[in-house]
């Protein structure tokens, strides 16, 4: 029965240097340790927070990033587009004008032509009539060179003639 | 996560209970052996020689004494002798060193030795013990606040609690934001587990704050007095958790701050519970109050049988040696092979038991707190409580 009967000196003792250890740790001990753990848990969990937030606006920065390169793109396509139109219009002006010039020239060239032959044709014709005046004159003066050609040509035409 | 930290509590628990129940059922045999012998004791002295005596060794370790016995036996032992300290009110207060007892053989200052106890007796000069007359009325009104071995120890805890975590909390003043090194970090872990598997899980997240020094202090203490106790040598080997003493004034402090602390609806739960018909009340109210002092007092009972029976065990290996060497002295050899290697088992799962009882009383009395202290309009974590309370 001895063990189970609890002894006044020991309890006693136990009362007064609990009570004295548990008020000196609180103070010196419990506090502190207790404010530090939960200060560097703070801090950690801050840091962990800002690596989060960090993490996030790398994210968003890269999405931005994307979307610039994206618009970018865009608007290079877009001016190569423009730029191409551009072009087909140009050549497709120049091939106009170009044809347009041409056909005037073209007209001109035959306008020239015509004239030229024209001139050529005149002169041609000019030219005719006068050999030819100059071969009647020729033949005239041969075929009435002598008397017996003249009776002859006067004979021959006289044949030539009917009196009918 | 949460499902298997549930997983892990009832195994623990369940862990807790097997320990419970074989320490108890260790000791019981244990004592009735003890009862046993006490009668062949006086026999033995009667013829005047001396046979081991496995029941007198152990009652001799597992209790609390005036000296501190070191080695030896009998009247050429070694012992530190402790300071009596006794106020009677007819002779005042008287302080002197336990060694003038002499082993209980003298009279001292007009107060003797007997069976472990202090007893006055008439004769006020030192004369010899077996001749002195007990004087009944002084030793009535004797109060005894000797520093005992059980006090040495647990002054040399407190001593040694003071050293570590006050050097712990310097540590963490010089450096602070760093990661814990040396005392720090053996001490942080556990201050953690106390902080956060006991106190926030049992008492709440919001208010577990104002109880963290007293559970921080009660863990540490019983951890460290039972691994104390599981060293043979000064100054450890007192069996300071397994005294039924300090057990009694944990649970008082355990009791006296739920009382303190408790809300309406605590004393509403335990005077009337809420949606019970009178008729029950008659019967559910008695029960309520047995079991508001019930909790405390088998919070005592648990620390106390468990330490107890550890130091129980491995003092009765250890007898076993000598109880074999009497019939003969190759038998006890061989023994004691055996008894070592129990021994050395036994120590093993001591040192788990020593953890694990300041856990479950630390546990417990948070839980107590918790359920003292429980708004109850929180669906959730009223629910929780009754878990807890109905696993245990």
């Amino acid at each position: 029965m001895e063990l189970v009967k609890p002894e006044f000196g020991l309890i006693f003792w136990m009362v007064i240097s609990f009570g004295l250890i548990m008020l000196i740790l609180k103070k010196f001990a419990w506090k502190p340790i207790l404010n530090m753990l939960h200060e560097r848990e703070a801090s950690i969990q801050s840091a962990l927070d800002s690596a989060e937030r960090a993490k996030e606006e790398m994210k968003a920065l890269q999405s931005s990033n994307e979307k610039i390169l994206a618009d970018a793109r865009n608007e290079r396509d877009l001016l190569l587009k423009d730029a191409r139109e551009i072009r087909e219009k140009m050549i497709a002006d120049a091939k106009g004008i170009a044809t347009k010039e041409g056909e005037r020239m073209l007209t001109i060239a035959r306008e020239n032509i015509q004239n030229e032959k024209m001139a050529a044709i005149t002169e041609l014709k000019n030219q005719v009539a006068t050999l030819s005046i100059e071969i009647a004159e020729k033949i005239l003066k041969s075929e009435l060179s002598s008397d017996e050609k003249q009776k002859s040509l006067v004979n021959t035409l006289l044949k030539d003639v009917n009196l009918n | 996560m949460a499902n298997r930290i549930n997983i892990f509590k009832h195994f623990s628990l369940l862990f807790v209970l097997l320990f419970t129940s074989f320490s108890v059922f260790a000791y019981e045999p244990i004592d009735k052996d003890k009862t046993v012998e006490v009668a062949p004791l006086d026999k033995h002295e009667n013829h005047g020689e001396k046979k081991f005596n496995a029941g007198e060794l152990i009652i001799g370790h597992i209790t609390d004494a005036h000296d501190w016995h070191i080695a030896g036996e009998g009247e050429h032992s070694i012992s530190l002798p402790l300071p009596v300290i006794l106020y009677s009110s007819q002779r005042g207060l008287s302080v002197f060193l336990s060694n003038k007892f002499e082993h209980g053989h003298k009279t001292y200052n007009g107060y003797m030795l007997e069976k472990n106890h202090i007893v006055a007796v008439d004769e006020m000069e030192q004369v010899d013990a077996h001749h002195a007359t007990v004087n009944e009325e002084v030793t009535h009104g004797l109060w005894d606040i000797s520093i005992t071995k059980n006090v040495l120890a647990m002054f040399v805890s407190f001593a040694l609690m003071l050293w570590m975590f006050i050097s712990a909390a310097k540590m963490y003043k010089r450096n602070p934001g760093q990661a814990p090194k040396g005392m720090q970090g053996l001490l942080e872990p556990l201050i953690i587990f106390v902080r956060d598997d006991i106190a926030k899980s049992a008492i709440g997240e919001k208010r577990y704050h104002k109880y963290m020094p007293f559970l921080l202090t009660v863990f540490f203490f019983i951890w460290i007095n039972n691994l104390l106790g599981l060293i043979p040598i000064i100054p450890g080997g007192a069996n300071v958790t397994g005294n039924i003493a300090i057990g009694m004034v944990l649970a008082a402090i355990v009791f006296i701050i739920t009382v303190v602390t408790a809300n309406k609806h605590y004393w509403r739960h335990i005077l009337a519970m809420p949606g019970v018909p009178i008729g029950v009340l008659v019967l559910l109210t008695p029960i309520e109050i047995f079991g508001m002092f019930l909790k405390p007092f088998v919070l005592m009972i648990r620390l106390f049988a468990n330490m107890l029976a550890g130091h129980i065990i491995a003092l009765s290996f250890f007898s076993l040696i000598f109880i074999f060497a009497e019939m003969n002295t190759g038998l006890g050899w061989g023994v004691g092979v055996f008894s070592v290697a129990f021994t050395i088992f036994m120590g093993m799962l001591e040192l788990l038991v020593c953890f694990l009882q300041a856990y479950v009383f630390t546990l417990l009395a948070a839980m107590y707190f918790g359920s003292a202290i429980d708004e109850g309009h929180d669906k959730h974590n009223h629910h929780d409580d009754l878990d807890h309370s109905r696993n245990f």
